[in-house]
């Protein structure tokens, strides 16, 4: 029942709510816990047995009073502040997803000298020192405002009053309210979970030092019965009495094993309930006299050993008799919050006096301070408390998840011997509490069925209590998951209604369709273009790193399958470059720019991992060669114009033109300074012109415009594929997949005999070296309309197709051409240059198609085109 | 579901075993049961340094899938799903294995590519797949948002729809108790510290707890392999690795089957208590300490609320790190080494727990008979250095 006065809370607020669609009344400073307990209210029937639960504690620790809170699914009710209109459901053990999460989320990266984790009485007292001696303070609480278990101590609010005024005086202190400190990692790097309105902050924190002042939680009696409605934690009966005016019951039995329950029983009576104190230690407390005094009655040498009610208890037995009470208030001791010191790679003590796990060794810069260190009342402890009918199934260790003493000992009986054996046996310190109440007790149950001398050890991970998804996503949602990466062109391709695919973190027009265009037909029509006429084609993702010094030429050398050493300035060369076991790992051409000075180009999506590749490579095998490597992706726009009639366009536009095929010229184009080189992909004449990426949209329009009288199209990846596939060029990761040598594609001219490159030696292993590998060639299905899937595994003619069938490689590409005017594909064929003429059947889900073995070069085999 | 009331003894340590397995983790366990079950040989011991089972084979997201693209990976990986099928009778204990179904996603047109071959490869090597368009992904898994203009869309899925997953203690327990019954001794808190040696050959191990002499002694230490081969002066291809993994708090049905995405780094699937464990991508440097950085956590929760917009609510309840050996080509070094008398089982990195039941049945044919089954005789450490390799990484289908 509410107290006709005292607590924190605000009388003049009241509040409406609801649990389990039943209206009840609260106050602004409430939880819904203790509105809860005002009301009388249950938790939700427990998970496995559908026992009634009640509210058990006050804090995070709470493992009954599971809610659903709108889209919520499950918060423990004591960690939930009270607003108007709530709407709760009870749980038993399992929440409910049912909606997403538009909250607004946003993290902040802080750093400070001092991180003061806990705002109670040690906390606080260390936030002052040091925010007195200037120093930049972070004070974290989980709670709605600092004072922690002062909070619960009427007599000392004028001091917390007082301090929380000073800390608020200091300029480089900043106090975190609401704010969960829950991951201690390396460093010194901590992560605070901030509940704000309508979402949350999760503060990353690089701390100077840490003061870990994080309190302690009360560990429950584990007797049977001890389970049923009413039988809560002292601290968190004090609590409620003190902080928010609730008195849980009217006679209480109050049973403890050290004297901090005895100022529970002193406030249950001031507030004016009848108390008994069964204290079970043989001697009795000193403080069993103020007690007396105060008209309440102590009995020492006394535990409870069962309960009765329904579903609320009503009695309890003390031995051979029995006490009638609404309450019962209980104190196994205390547990050092020890999370985050054990996260930090601080080692656990177990201490005999007060029976629980104290910091030992910190191996970070932090220190615990307050009962977070141990500072406590000592204990007589006591694991389990026999049944008058020497049962053990309703004693239980871990209320949320059901788990008894009886199951525990069923562990161990199977042979268990490890405490993380039986919490997996047994699921106790799985559920959303984490076990906070169970966990030594647990282990001291362990020790006693093993006879052990003492529990433990245990140790923490992150988090502390339950972060939110969302909270950890923060803002990379949506577009800003993985920002995509555009060209300075991009915007005219979206105009002219681009489709687009991702490739690697860019978005690349895919292909351009006409209105009423299906993507077969665009793609046929721009192909034609290029080979026709005239295409242009943003080009301006392909990775580009300039190599500069001295040695560039060398370590060019050294990297790629063929030369370059010998390159002339103003010419370019198309590489190969291997990785360690002689695996093609991308590909692309090199430019040399001046003695000292190259410029490779990469494929889109592997730009980042070559720079890797060179930086790796110089980094720890050849620190003595004097290069320095740039990525200059971004700097530059390329635009690739292609076709017989591209001579004539960037003629119109170009100052001067490079004098031959893999020439290039430093000129201006449309009147800025640009790069044009003379490269084909597609085996025509073609231009690649390069320009700073700020002139690129003008100077795409420019050739656009200059284009338009010879029909310019502009085309996108799927259109450069099939041109380049008619060649028989192959697409590193498409045609290849990390198990393909330059040699299997039939490059062998691109591999230097003469010196050394990386994965050259590899190239000579036995399996490497097989003449039956897989092979790149070209495929003509037999019916030149059929197009095969990309992904078609390919077998012999005369296979039966019982599994396992042997595969004699795959289609890596395929196309319709209209060039060819039929479709085509490339494939990886075991021994494939000897199966040129035959056929091979590519067995799909519906049907097989045949297709015949061909040269991988569909198209121009003379290369006479691309001078054009 | 309860467990039985009688699992292991907790034996005394024997001077000499026939063959001594080092490492008690999955793997460790089902080559103990297959040497005694399928070899006869039961003069065995198990030693593990920590609990039984404690390593990954606790920490794993216990996805099962046989869905590899090389012919070679398909073999051993579809006899575990055989051999799994058939567990929970064999072991006579319920390991909670459910064919729920395995979709990996395809986000690029790269992926759809990899997708369609590997379909295609399973069904001729007799591993059921079907290729999946984004509206049967939605069927399948009505979770999942299909729409197009999210940042990597669904673009289709490869399903295994006898893909699923198995209660990871279940398994551990039911091997170390059907093992336990046919006389193997499983010894924990004894850890591994040399090798005995008489001429060039291992004839026993260094522990905590005193010299054991064994007739073969078998590693099966998953992310600690390099560090105990290195002390019978064998360097092993494998690079150590933290990798994460976290669990919600228990939920109500709301994921049917398991879902992968290696493109954004999402596996996930709701586990039979009803907590979603996700697991995350490798924390990319090398480490023993299982511990990773929670910005790796914060990346792959942000990827996977963009796959799954309703697990918006959840929380992570724990996270927690294991720490995984993975080799050059994504594949296990199952076999014996060029050091006489020591046999090695590592290299499965992020995906063992669904190969346990073959990586046991394999690696107690090759200590029983001196030599490579058919299935892991490609598996060998040999391969490193002709160039046989079985790439899995062209395959988007590596992890987990
Ligand atoms: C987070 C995570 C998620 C994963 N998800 C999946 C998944 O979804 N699907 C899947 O198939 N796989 C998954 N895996 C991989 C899988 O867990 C491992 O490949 C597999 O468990 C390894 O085999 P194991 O069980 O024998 O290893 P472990 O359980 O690690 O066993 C090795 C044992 O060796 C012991 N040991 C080490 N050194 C010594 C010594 N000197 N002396 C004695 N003992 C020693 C260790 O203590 C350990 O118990 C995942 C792994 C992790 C970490």
């Amino acid at each position: 029942m509410r107290l006709p006065s005292g607590g924190r809370i605000d009388r003049t607020t009241p509040l409406t709510f609801t649990v389990d669609g039943v209206t009840h009344t609260g106050y602004r400073g409430d939880t819904l816990a203790s509105a809860m307990l005002a009301n009388n209210v249950l938790a939700g029937p427990s998970i496995h047995l559908g026992r009634p639960r009640g509210i058990v504690a006050a804090g995070v620790e709470e493992p009954n009073a599971l809610v659903q809170v709108g889209p919520e699914p499950m918060l423990p009710a004591t960690t939930v502040e009270l607003t108007d209109g709530i709407e709760a459901t009870t749980l038993s053990g399992r929440g409910r997803l049912a909606t997403p999460n538009d909250g607004y989320f946003d993290k902040t990266y802080a750093h400070c000298d001092v991180l003061v984790v806990g705002g109670g009485r040690a906390g606080l007292a260390a936030a002052v020192e040091a925010g007195r001696s200037g120093a930049r303070v972070f004070l974290a609480d989980e709670q709605p405002e600092l004072g922690g278990s002062l909070l619960s101590t009427p007599d000392t609010w004028e001091w917390l009053d007082t301090v929380v005024a000073e800390l608020a005086s200091f300029p480089e202190t900043r106090v975190l309210t609401r704010a969960t400190v829950f991951g201690y990692y390396d460093h010194n790097y901590l992560s605070i979970a901030q509940r704000r309105p309508g979402g949350g902050r999760l503060w990353h924190v690089r701390a100077g030092r840490v003061v870990l002042a994080t309190g302690a939680h009360e560990r429950p009696l584990v007797f049977a019965g001890n389970d049923r409605p009413g039988v809560m934690l002292a601290g968190a009966v004090r609590t409620y009495l003190n902080r928010y005016a609730v008195r849980p019951g009217r006679r209480a039995v109050v049973c403890t094993n050290n004297d901090s329950a005895y100022a529970t029983a002193l406030d249950l009576l001031e507030s004016g309930a009848e108390v008994l104190v069964a204290d079970v230690r043989d001697e009795e407390s000193a403080l069993a006299a103020l007690v007396r005094s105060a008209g309440g009655e102590v009995r020492a040498g006394t535990t409870v050993t069962g309960t009765t009610g329904s579903p609320w208890v009503t009695s309890v037995s003390l031995g051979s008799e029995t006490a009638d009470c609404d309450l019962v208030a209980v104190s196994g001791g205390w547990n050092p919050v020890v999370h985050l010191h054990s996260q930090a790679g601080g080692t656990l003590r177990y201490d005999d006096a007060t029976a629980a796990f104290v910091p030992d060794v910190a191996r970070q810069a932090h220190v615990s301070v307050g009962s977070a260190n141990g500072e406590l009342d000592p204990v007589h402890p006591l694991w389990t408390i026999p049944a008058a009918d020497g049962s053990w199934d309703t004693h239980f260790v871990d209320q949320q998840r059901d788990a008894t003493v009886a199951d525990v000992l069923r562990a161990t009986g199977a042979g268990m011997r490890s405490a993380e054996h039986v919490k997996r046996y047994t699921t106790i310190g799985t559920a959303h509490d984490q076990g906070k109440t169970a966990g030594v007790n647990t282990l001291g149950v362990i020790a006693e069925a093993l006879g052990a001398g003492t529990p433990g050890p245990t140790t923490y991970r992150p988090p502390y209590t339950p972060v939110p998804f969302a909270l950890l996503a923060g803002r990379d949602r949506g577009a800003l998951l993985d920002p995509a990466r555009v060209t300075p062109i991009h915007a005219w391709h979206v105009a002219r209604g681009a489709e687009f695919e991702n490739v690697g973190q860019w978005r690349r027009p895919w292909y351009y369709p006409l209105p009423g265009e299906t993507m077969t037909e665009a793609v046929l029509r721009e192909c034609r273009a290029a080979r026709e006429g005239v295409g242009v084609q943003d080009a301006s993702t392909l990775g580009k790193i300039e190599l500069v010094g001295p040695d560039a030429g060398e370590f060019l050398n050294r990297m790629y399958t063929n030369a370059f050493a010998k390159l002339p300035v103003g010419t370019a060369r198309y590489g190969m470059m291997c990785t360690a076991d002689g695996m093609v790992f991308d590909d692309g051409v090199v430019l040399r720019l001046a003695e000292d000075r190259y410029l490779a180009t990469t494929t889109t999506g592997n730009a980042a991992a070559v720079l890797d590749h060179f930086e790796e490579w110089l980094q720890t095998e050849w620190p003595d060669l004097r290069v320095h490597c740039t990525s200059v992706t971004e700097q530059w726009a390329t635009i690739a114009v292609v076709g017989p009639l591209s001579g004539r366009v960037v003629g119109a536009l170009a100052a001067d033109l490079p004098p031959k095929f893999m020439a290039f010229v430093d000129t201006t184009v449309h009147g800025v300074p640009a790069r044009v080189a003379r490269i084909s992909f597609s085996g025509e004449l073609a231009y690649e012109v390069n320009v700073a990426g700020w002139h690129g949209l003008a100077v795409w329009e420019a050739v656009m415009a200059a284009g338009e009288e010879f029909g310019i199209t502009p085309y996108g990846t799927e259109t450069m594929h099939v041109l380049r596939a008619e060649k028989g060029y192959p697409i590193v990761g498409q045609d290849t997949d990390g198990t393909v040598t330059p040699l299997d594609l039939g490059m062998d001219w691109i591999v230097s005999k003469r010196k050394s490159f990386v994965g050259k030696r590899s190239l000579r292993r036995p399996d490497t070296a097989r003449p039956d590998r897989k092979q790149l060639v070209g495929l003509l299905p037999v019916d030149p309309d059929d197009l095969l899937p990309e992904g078609a595994q390919l077998v012999a003619p005369d296979t039966p197709l019982d599994p396992p069938v042997p595969m004699l490689g795959h289609v890596t590409s395929s196309y319709r051409s209209a060039a060819l005017g039929r479709t085509f594909a490339l494939a990886l064929l075991r021994s494939g240059r000897d199966r040129l003429g035959q056929v091979v059947h590519a067995p799909l889900a519906d049907r097989t198609i045949a297709a015949i073995v061909t040269e991988p070069v569909f198209y121009d085999p003379e290369g006479t085109r691309r001078d054009g | 579901m309860t467990h039985p009331d009688r699992l292991w003894r907790n034996p005394c340590l024997k001077w000499s075993y026939d063959v001594v397995i080092v490492g008690g983790g999955g793997h460790g366990l089902a080559t103990a049961y297959y040497l005694a079950r399928e070899h006869g040989i039961t003069n065995v011991a198990v030693l593990e340094k920590g609990w039984l089972a404690g390593g990954n084979m606790a920490r794993n997201t216990t996805i099962i899938r046989s869905n590899y693209l090389m012919d070679e990976s398909a073999a051993i990986y579809e006899h575990a799903m055989k051999l799994w099928e058939g567990l929970s009778d064999e072991l006579d204990y319920d390991i909670l294995f459910s064919q729920r179904g395995v979709l990996n996603l395809a986000h690029t047109l790269g992926d759809v590519r990899e997708g369609v071959r590997r379909v295609n490869a399973n069904r001729l090597n007799g591993v059921d797949a079907e290729w999946l368009t984004p509206d049967q992904v939605k069927e399948f898994c009505p979770i999942v948002d299909i729409s197009p203009d999210v940042r990597y869309p669904v673009l289709g899925a490869t399903l295994q729809p006898r893909g699923g997953i198995a209660k990871h203690d279940h398994v551990a327990w039911a091997y170390a108790r059907a093992a336990d019954r046919l006389g193997v001794d499983l010894v924990q808190g004894c850890e591994v510290t040399g090798f005995v040696r008489s001429g060039g050959r291992v004839v026993g191990v260094d522990t905590n707890r005193g010299p054991i002499r064994a007739g073969a002694v078998a590693l099966a230490s998953a992310g600690h392999s390099s560090v105990l081969a290195s002390l019978a002066g064998l360097r092993l291809p494998i690079q150590s690795h933290p990798l994460q993994a976290m669990v919600s708090e228990l939920l109500e049905p709301v994921h049917p089957c398991v879902v992968m995405s290696n493109h954004v780094h999402v596996y996930v699937s709701q586990a039979h208590k009803g907590e979603l464990v996700l697991g995350a991508g490798i924390d990319p440097f090398n480490s023993y300490a299982q511990r990773g950085s929670v910005h790796v956590v914060e990346h792959q929760l942000a990827a996977a609320l963009e796959l799954f917009p309703v697990f918006g609510h959840a929380h992570v309840l724990r996270t927690w790190a294991g720490i995984v050996d993975t080799s050059p080509d994504a594949s296990p070094i199952v076999g014996p080494t060029p050091v006489p008398g020591l046999y090695v089982n590592c290299g499965w990195g992020t995906g063992g727990f669904k190969a346990t039941p073959a990586s046991g049945w394999v690696y107690a044919h090759t200590i029983a008979h001196g030599e490579p089954h058919a299935l892991n005789r490609p598996f060998g450490l040999d391969r490193f250095t002709t160039g046989a390799l079985v790439d899995e990484h062209g395959a988007a289908a590596v992890a987990h």
